[in-house]
């Protein structure tokens, strides 16, 4: 008996002890008819050669570890990013189920959202009286100021329209007549997650704006897209545009409701866009989209009301900040302030300072489109390869921009880009052309066992480390957290390379 | 507390009333046939349970595919388990369940990863059973050596009508007599993921049982052969479980489905007993066997040591007493081990109170453990009970204690608000608002990435987990020194 109430051993330690391992054995050997070992050897062999990378790639129909969601996910971050709205998927429940838990094991925060609960008789009637019901009792217990409604692939598939049927339950006295009720069809069946947000944002912006006379001014809107790091991100953005005495508007900020205070109250609804920000943002003379591909069905809504709309790509870096930051003062006329002046050239130092580290290492990354070319810009711009850019979400839209970047740098030179393929995918390439780190979400972890490449957390999800979308990683700060993140893994992988004693231990450095 | 049994059934009583005004009278109406106090004596807790849960309520309840995919097929290690539809059920569920296993993954062994049919528009418009038989060509060609396959249905799919009982056919057929398991387990079925465990359940009876045949024919059984049902080892339950029937001498010649393998599903009608944790999702495949094989079934709970004792016990009185003296001599050997936690942990947590909100056999079976630590459960639920599992609570709880039926997101905050329990034991959904509240919380589904809990070993992590949330410096610092 290994377990002892002096030290209690958890799982990590326990079942390493003999009397499990024995028991494992057996088990295997007795009850489980597993392939012999040999076997099993060649054949995890053979998925690291370049002919199982030909089969892999020529897939056409299964997916295999996929990095994207599906479209409701992101109508729901959309409207947890509204002032004390409520987020309402009409169809099957098990879905926001799913969704609270996704965003809480990455945010560790909760997530309130509400589902219409449509069943077997929903699916042959339609589930009109599951919106009607549950407006009526998500209007009265949770006591929103909006709700948004999107939809899940089982309201799609029979039909439902949630316009008629959102004027139904009005007239049948769900919530008042004019209570607030934008709505979004975001069916899962049709793009990612990104596309979610893009299409519920767009479906508020449309509630409020619509039929509405733009009278200019010379405010301009910030949109953020999906983000994993928003709570950290919106912040700085807000900092930044306060530092240049911008008049702005963030459209969907989540990152108050999603970063609460334990001070002994549950707020359910904290902070976020207001219904007046919303209305007034259509007068701005401009918006900038930080995520364009995220955003795109906004942005061109945005411009058909006479706006400007200025699609960034996730830019990170120097030459990425520099950019933004160029266009948030030549929209607003204000000169860029000294402040981020001197920020940049912190950057610049930073940069300068741990360059040798980075210079000529191998990178592989997946992730949403957006985040994948700001990524790379930064990449090439340290002057690091980013050998393999992956997205699962991406299209070839996204891949000629991506392929841009690598031909407008030398360090782009043997680089290539993957549109819509997954972690499968990826597993073979690191296997056929190594790199040296590997930037991703958490399921990039198993890559990292596989094919024993350093994984680098940034992205969405992130389960398993704690906090780190706390900080932002937008900016010339952000992008310095961006560097160090990126630096200590580098360290770490050359401490754990060099720790052998008398055998490896000569480069175990204590300075670098 | 010093509040009386009355005083305290009064005070639960008032405060169903009172949540049940915020809602909307028709509402209300339904809502509170599901909220009671329990009254000693009566055969069941008096709640209506397993129906529909209301629109816009915020239930705490998931889907059929959670319970097909999310508990009783995903854990089969050595199949791979196609989740059939749009990317986002396979994406949400991936590796979120910790079912701990032993394998090489993506060769053998396939438990953490997400395989996904993908669903396009055009899937949904022209149906998706061709490229189901793709999705199946191409496993066989990139897995080869996975040794089963199954279809684990999305909302979608029995919508658009596609036959993939018909392409499991014939897919099968093809691959020579593989193991291919259509599974109708659409989101959209039944009230909440019960129905998905059943319809799992008959899964394995029709694919499984009526097709393994001769498979095994030179496995040989003994006396002493059992399988272990419904333990999902997360966290290693099973694992701390298994050794204890072991170490009395019993052979388990199966685990479901926890760290489980085809063969051993296809070898299980060859036990002579079958031992029952989650009764919840696995009672029907154990019934089965029951009527066809003629096995006998016995329900255990492997939660603290005064219910472990009990279940090892029971278990044995099906054997011999080579077993029954295994039993105690199990019993024996791990009593240093369990009255020194005890002794540890106790004074830090007697008289402590705790309300639950968990799935399966969750809401009663941990009860017992709480209570060999001097702690009270003063609340608890099913996510998604039915009738037989009220009844069987009524074993377990006290006279007063508050009962709550698939509850809300708005009547447990109000509940935990008034009851103010030292703990709260629910999911990731309901944890960061009780913490963000002041109140101790610890996940009894995942056991907040701890674990096992099961058995003796898993007692003592138990023992330290509660003891660690409860008695964390953070819930002494929640409010700021110089705020009133």
């Amino acid at each position: 008996m290994s377990q002892s109430a002096e030290k209690i051993i958890d799982h990590e330690m326990l079942f390493r002890q003999p009397e499990y391992t024995e028991m494992f054995a057996s088990k295997k050997q007795n009850f489980e008819f597993p392939y012999p070992a040999d076997k099993v050897t060649e054949i995890r062999d053979w998925t690291k050669t370049a002919e199982y990378r030909e089969k892999n790639f020529a897939r056409e129909a299964l997916t295999v570890n996929p990095a994207k969601a599906c479209q409701p996910l992101g109508a729901v971050f959309a409207a947890v990013g509204f002032a004390n709205t409520l987020p309402f998927v009409h169809g099957s429940q098990g879905c926001v189920a799913y969704y609270r838990s996704h965003f809480s094991r990455h945010f560790k925060e909760p997530t309130s959202c509400v589902s219409s609960s449509m069943t077997e008789d929903a699916a042959v009637f339609g589930g009109l009286n599951n919106m009607i019901d549950g407006l009526a009792n998500s209007y009265s217990m949770y006591k929103p100021e909006m709700i948004a409604v999107s939809t899940t692939c089982m309201a799609e598939v029979i039909g439902d329209d949630l316009g008629a049927f959102i004027t139904t339950a009005k007239q049948k006295g769900s919530v008042p007549e004019d209570f607030d009720v934008p709505f979004a069809h975001t069916p899962a069946f049709v793009g990612s997650h990104i596309t979610g947000y893009d299409n519920a944002l767009k479906g508020v912006l449309t509630h409020f704006w619509h039929g509405k006379e733009r009278v200019a001014n010379n405010a301009i809107n910030f949109i953020g897209g999906f983000d994993g790091f928003v709570v950290g991100n919106m912040p700085e953005i807000r900092r930044i545009l306060n530092l240049f005495g911008a008049e702005y508007t963030v459209l969907c900020d989540p990152s108050d409701v999603w970063n609460t205070p334990s001070d002994g109250e549950f707020r359910m609804y904290d902070g976020g866009t207001t219904k007046a920000e919303v209305k007034s943002a259509l007068n701005a003379k401009a918006t900038i989209l930080f995520q364009g591909i995220s955003t795109e069905k906004t942005g061109k809504y945005i411009a058909e009301t006479g706006q400007e709309v200025v699609s960034l790509h996730h830019p990170l870096g120097l030459a990425g900040t520099d950019q933004f930051l160029m266009e948030v003062s030549r929209l607003t006329g204000k000169p860029i302030p000294a402040q981020l002046e001197r920020e940049r050239g912190r950057l610049v130092d930073a940069i300068a300072d741990s360059s040798a580290h980075i210079h000529g290492k191998k990178f592989a990354l997946y992730g949403d489109p957006d985040l994948m070319l700001g990524l790379t810009a930064f990449l090439l711009e340290l002057g690091a390869e980013p050998v393999h850019v992956l997205s699962t979400n991406g299209d070839d839209h996204w891949a000629a921009k991506v392929q841009t970047l690598f031909d407008a740098s030398p360090f782009g030179k043997g680089c290539h880009v993957y549109a819509k393929k997954d972690l499968w995918h990826m597993r073979s390439l690191l296997f056929t052309e190594p790199v040296d780190l590997l930037i991703g979400n958490t399921y990039g972890k198993y890559l990292e066992r596989d094919c024993g490449v350093p994984l680098i957390r940034l992205g969405f999800p992130i389960f398993d480390r704690h906090h780190h979308h706390r900080f932002p990683i937008w900016g010339y700060e952000g992008s310095l957290r961006v560097l160090v993140t990126i630096l200590d893994e580098i360290f770490e992988a050359l401490d754990a390379n060099t720790i052998d004693t008398a055998k490896t231990d000569y480069s175990y450095d204590i300075i670098r | 507390m010093s509040l009386t049994v009355e005083d305290v059934k009064q005070r639960n009583e008032s405060l169903i009333k009172e949540v049940l005004e915020v809602y909307p009278e028709k509402t209300a109406k339904k809502r509170a046939k599901h909220l009671n106090v329990y009254e000693s004596g009566k055969p069941d807790c008096d709640v209506k349970s397993n129906i529909k849960s209301l629109p816009g309520v915020m239930t705490i309840r998931g889907c059929a595919y959670a319970g097909s995919k999310g508990v009783v097929w995903g854990p089969i290690k050595d199949m791979i388990h196609i989740s059939h539809g749009p990317v986002g059920c396979g994406q949400y569920s991936w590796a979120s369940r910790r079912n701990y296993y032993i394998g090489v993954t993506g060769i053998d062994s396939f438990g953490t990863m997400q395989f996904t049919s993908d669903f396009q528009e055009k899937d949904i418009v022209f149906g998706g059973d061709k490229k189901l038989e793709k999705i199946i060509d191409e496993i066989q060609e990139l897995f080869p050596l996975n040794k089963g396959i199954s279809v684990q249905s999305e909302c979608p799919i029995g919508l658009i009508g596609d036959d993939i009982e018909a392409v499991s056919k014939k897919k099968s057929k093809e691959y020579d007599g593989k193991t291919i398991v259509p599974v109708r387990c659409e989101g959209f079925r039944g009230v909440s993921q019960s129905l998905g465990h059943h319809i799992a359940n008959d899964a394995v009876r029709d694919w499984v049982f009526d097709k393994s045949g001769d498979k095994h024919v030179d496995f040989e059984g003994t006396p002493y052969d059992v399988a272990i049902i419904g333990d999902y080892n997360i966290g290693g339950d099973a694992w701390s479980s298994r050794i204890l029937l072991e170490e009395m001498g019993l052979r388990v010649i199966a685990q479901w489905s926890g760290d489980g393998t085809l063969a051993e599903l296809e070898n299980t009608p060859k036990a002579k007993l079958n031992v029952l944790h989650c009764y919840r999702s696995m009672n029907y495949i154990s019934r089965h066997m029951e009527e066809k094989y003629g096995i006998p079934w016995v329900e255990y709970n492997f939660f603290g040591p005064s219910k472990i004792e009990a279940s090892l016990r029971e278990i044995a009185s099906h054997f011999d007493d080579r077993i029954k003296e295994g039993a105690e001599r199990v019993i024996a050997k791990y009593r240093t081990l369990t009255d020194a936690v005890i002794e540890k942990y106790r004074p830090r947590l007697e008289g402590k109170t705790v309300m639950l909100f968990v799935g399966g056999l969750r809401p009663r079976h941990v009860i017992g453990a709480y209570e060999d630590l001097g702690m009270e459960v003063v609340g608890t639920g099913y996510e998604f009970g039915h009738n037989d599992d009220y009844q069987r609570t009524t074993h377990y709880v006290k006279d007063g204690t508050l009962i709550y039926d698939d509850v809300t997101g708005y009547e447990f905050e109000k509940f935990v608000e008034k009851v103010q329990p030292d703990l709260v034991g629910s999911g990731i959904k309901e944890k960061y608002v009780f913490q963000k509240m002041g109140v101790p919380f610890r996940q009894m589904h995942s056991w907040d990435y701890s674990g096992p809990y099961h058995g003796y070993d898993g007692f003592a992590i138990f023992a330290r987990d509660m003891d660690m949330a409860i008695n964390s410096p953070v819930w002494g610092l929640t409010r700021a020194p110089w705020s009133k």
